[in-house]
């Protein structure tokens, strides 16, 4: 019995998404909506396949908190520090003067005080989960408004914890527990420091002993042990348990296992985020929604305006580029998973009553589920209408035959371009950075907006017919998804591949591109080059020496390929190479010497 | 400018370079030459037919487009080799300027001569060479002032100096004008050489090549040799 309930509970998830997902991304709506969509038609209100979607959505937030160690593996502790004025101001204000305005406006409207305040700082959360799901469904993490939002959802995490504290005693008639507060606050701090200390000091020699054991699978496993274990230790005291594993995130971004932690836990992010939207979309009450809509809707459109009012005020302020302030205010307005533990600890506390509380989750949750389709809307129109003074932007659509696609147009690309060109080649040029294109626009350039990773956009720019694509995308992440897309689908192209780092080199040689070169590679040299020159070594022979020092790197770096997880291994295999071009250039500066003296030479050596 | 040709096919330089007809081919334009970029075609295409270890086409240019040439390879593939062929046009008299650092990186002092220089002994070394001007200017009354054998001695006496006998040479003269059917009969003749090595009419003919010992205490100092 236990068995067929957890496979017919699978097969209707599993189905659900299948179905819905590649639906709603075939209706460019992303595929946030598929979930959210598919979570109504098996719920309670669809077609009933699923009546209970609260323990769903309980199991699935961990969806969230895997999101949060992955978004913490991106950021580098310096990353993290720079970030935190945009954390406690701008995240400050967003919070606050949202859930003051609220309050202020629920307050007009004649609302009791204490409710006015629960649903302000409810209404006031914004979903973690749909802002940085899109972030990454979009690839824009890195932009201004991604790091503006990430700001924000951080510091409502934080907040999320004194404020579930504090809601209980809004209550009338419950005293203050000022001790067990203290206690509880020197138990957080110490669970902080904990997992500050643990991650610098135990993580790495751990995930080591653990990689070095060569299972894949217990690599898998002890990532998400690491999730979870953090995860528990933070709910135990009481903390975000999504806090907590960005926190353990952050702390590994600097590790040699950060890429394998990211491969191996995407998955299992996707799936579960999913389900969480899926249990989104199950718990919309229509009940409670039919019996007032029109006070439902006021409410939603209401709470929206005010926090998009803040949000666009910060975005001029701050200020986020123009285009880009659609998104920001957008993928903060709605309410969110916060919002739901907010309203339900309030009503456990009485605060407010259970169905004021389930109006509020209504309202939330309605709320969550236009903003995907307010994003579509923004795409549409807003944008555009923004770019509209300039030149508009928009994708590339014509059908492109060149032989040649560059696919980033950046520091690297630019420099390819223009030999190219130079040379009466003319190559299809494609960026998704707008500012990038304006730019490179007003210079003349002939350069298509487009995500190099999208098939039917590659198609468009002709990757079909083109002999060669220079995949010149400076995010490593996105670079090895073009390839991966290049190889399944153009397998006739040629890829010329930029790699950022000697990692990254690896994943393009293992995927099949030869034609890889790491982009610092060739400047270091030429200014080695200089060194030895200034030196007093001939220039010829500096150069001479920095090729020849290529070609051992280049075949040094093929012959430590099979070690390059191994990192004990990869060192001393490095170090040996190093030791072997030294005693090599050693020697024959050893027998030039000679040969000088044996000729009779008085002319000076090399220095 | 439009595009050019695309190149014949892409340098493989972990390719095998050991066989018993070794073809080094210097041509610093190839994309605009009509006779070099025959015959190599041509060499290429008997070296599919070929068995393998019979013969390796090696073109410098491809392989080193940064003149940095990898001397233990190319030391490795003349010591398997009984015949060295070198297809050149003819640059200012002499060879281009990617096979003179050939010569001068390669055939070192106690490698291809001098004491225990004896790697490259009783091989022989085939010139296989274009000129542009025509053969009736390489004589005294035009505007080349010499025949056009003035010019080789310094091939022929590279060879001795490594104990290689030097087979005559196979020149076509004024490559730019050649006729199609020129171009085709002297690939034809070419290849036709390369398939018969060593059953050539003259070959016998071929004087043995001088001894010419160098003493240890004459060493060459012109340039630091590199001993990779």
């Amino acid at each position: 019995m236990e068995h067929s309930a957890w496979l017919t509970g699978s097969l209707i998830y599993l189905g659900a998404a299948v179905l819905a997902v590649p639906l709603a991304r075939y209706l460019k709506l992303g595929s946030i909506i598929g979930y959210l969509g598919a979570g109504i038609l098996i719920g309670p209100w669809g077609l009933k396949l699923v009546t209970r979607p609260e323990d769903m959505l309980q199991f699935a937030e961990f969806g969230v908190v895997l999101m949060l160690f992955l978004v913490g593996l991106e950021l580098e502790p310096q990353r993290l520090w720079s970030l935190r004025k945009p954390i406690f101001g701008w995240g400050s204000v967003q919070l606050f003067g949202s859930t003051l305005l609220l309050a202020l406006g629920a307050l007009a409207c004649g609302i009791d005080w204490r409710l006015a305040v629960v649903a302000a700082l409810g209404l006031a959360m914004s979903s973690t989960a749909i802002g940085l799901g899109v972030l990454a469904e979009r690839n824009v993490m890195a932009t201004t408004s991604g790091e503006a939002i990430l700001s924000v959802a951080l510091l409502q995490d934080i907040a999320a914890i004194p404020i579930l504290a504090l809601v209980p005693f809004l209550a009338a008639g419950v005293g203050s527990e000022g001790g067990a507060g203290w206690l509880g606050a020197a138990k957080a701090i110490g669970t902080i420091a904990v997992i500050i200390l643990g991650g610098r000091l135990l993580l790495r020699p751990a995930l080591r002993w653990i990689a070095n054991s060569e299972t894949p699978e217990i690599f898998t496993a002890a990532a998400l042990l690491l999730v979870v274990a953090t995860a528990a230790l933070m709910n135990a005291v009481g903390l975000s348990m999504a806090l907590g594993a960005f926190l353990a995130g952050v702390l590994l971004a600097e590790s040699e296992y950060r890429r394998e932690l990211e491969t191996d836990i995407e998955p299992f992010k996707g799936l579960l985020l999913g389900l969480f939207f899926i249990a989104v979309g199950m718990s919309i009450d229509f009940a409670v929604v039919m019996a007032q809509p029109l006070l439902i809707a006021a409410a939603v459109a209401g709470f929206l305006v005010i926090k998009a009012g803040v949000l666009w005020a910060m975005a001029r302020t701050m200020p986020i580029p123009q285009l880009e302030r659609p998104v920001f205010v957008i993928l903060l307005a709605q309410g969110g998973e916060f919002g739901f533990v907010v309203f339900q600890t309030a009503a456990l506390a009485g605060v407010i009553s259970a169905p004021v509380s389930s109006f509020l989750v209504a309202a939330v949750t309605i709320s969550m589920l236009l903003t995907p389709l307010l994003l579509f809307a923004a795409d549409r129109w807003w944008i555009p209408f923004l770019a509209g003074g300039k030149r508009q932007i928009e994708e590339i659509k014509e059908p492109q035959h060149e032989p040649v696609i560059i696919a980033g147009f950046g520091r690297y690309g630019q420099i390819v371009g223009r030999m190219l060109f130079a040379n009466g080649v003319k190559p299809t040029v494609l960026d998704h950075d707008a500012e990038q294109i304006e730019a490179m626009r007003r210079f003349g350039w002939r350069v298509f907006y487009g995500d190099a990773t999208r098939l039917d956009l590659m198609r468009t720019a002709g990757a079909d017919k083109a002999r060669v694509i220079v995949v010149a995308i400076d995010d490593i992440e996105q670079s090895i998804d073009c390839v991966k897309m290049i190889r399944a689908n153009f397998a006739n192209a040629t890829i010329v591949a930029r790699a950022r780092n000697v990692q990254h080199y690896y994943e393009l040689y293992e995927l099949g591109v030869t034609l890889v070169e790491r982009e610092t590679l060739d400047s270091a040299l030429m200014s080695a080059r200089s060194t030895l020159e200034v030196l007093g070594w001939q220039p010829h022979r500096a150069r001479n020496l920095a090729l020849r020092f290529r070609r051992h790197n280049v075949a040094q770096l093929a012959a430590i390929a099979p070690h390059r997880k191994d990192e004990a291994r990869l060192i001393a295999a490095a170090k040996q190479g190093r030791q072997q071009l030294e005693e090599l250039f050693a020697i024959e500066r050893q027998q030039a010497a000679e040969r000088q003296a044996r000729a009779g030479w008085s002319g000076t050596t090399d220095p | 400018m439009a595009t050019t040709d695309p190149p014949a096919a892409p340098v493989d330089p972990s390719a095998p370079a050991d066989a018993e007809i070794l073809v080094i081919v210097a041509h610093p334009e190839l994309e605009q030459s009509r006779a070099n970029r025959r015959l190599l075609q041509s060499a290429r295409a008997l070296q599919d037919r070929s068995p393998p270890g019979r013969l390796a086409v090696r073109d410098l240019y491809a392989l080193y487009p940064d003149y940095l040439i990898d001397i233990a390879v190319e030391q490795a593939a003349l010591k398997a080799a009984r015949l060295v062929v070198w297809q050149q046009p003819i640059r200012w008299y002499s060879m281009p300027p990617l096979l003179k650092l050939w010569v001068d990186d390669v055939l070192t002092f106690g490698w291809a001569y001098g004491p225990d220089g004896t790697h490259l002994r009783g091989k022989d070394l085939w010139l296989v060479a274009s000129t542009g001007g025509p053969e009736d200017s390489y004589r005294p009354d035009s505007y080349n002032r010499y025949f056009f054998d003035a010019f080789l001695p310094p091939y022929e006496q590279t060879a001795a100096l490594c104990g290689m006998r030097f087979l005559p040479p196979l020149v076509l003269h004024g490559a730019h004008k050649a006729s199609e059917a020129e171009l085709a009969a002297h690939a034809q003749a070419y290849v036709q050489r390369l398939a018969d090595y060593p059953v050539w009419p003259e070959i016998d003919l071929v004087e043995d090549c001088v001894e010419c010992a160098v003493p240890p205490s004459a060493r060459p100092t012109d340039r630091v040799m590199e001993a990779a």
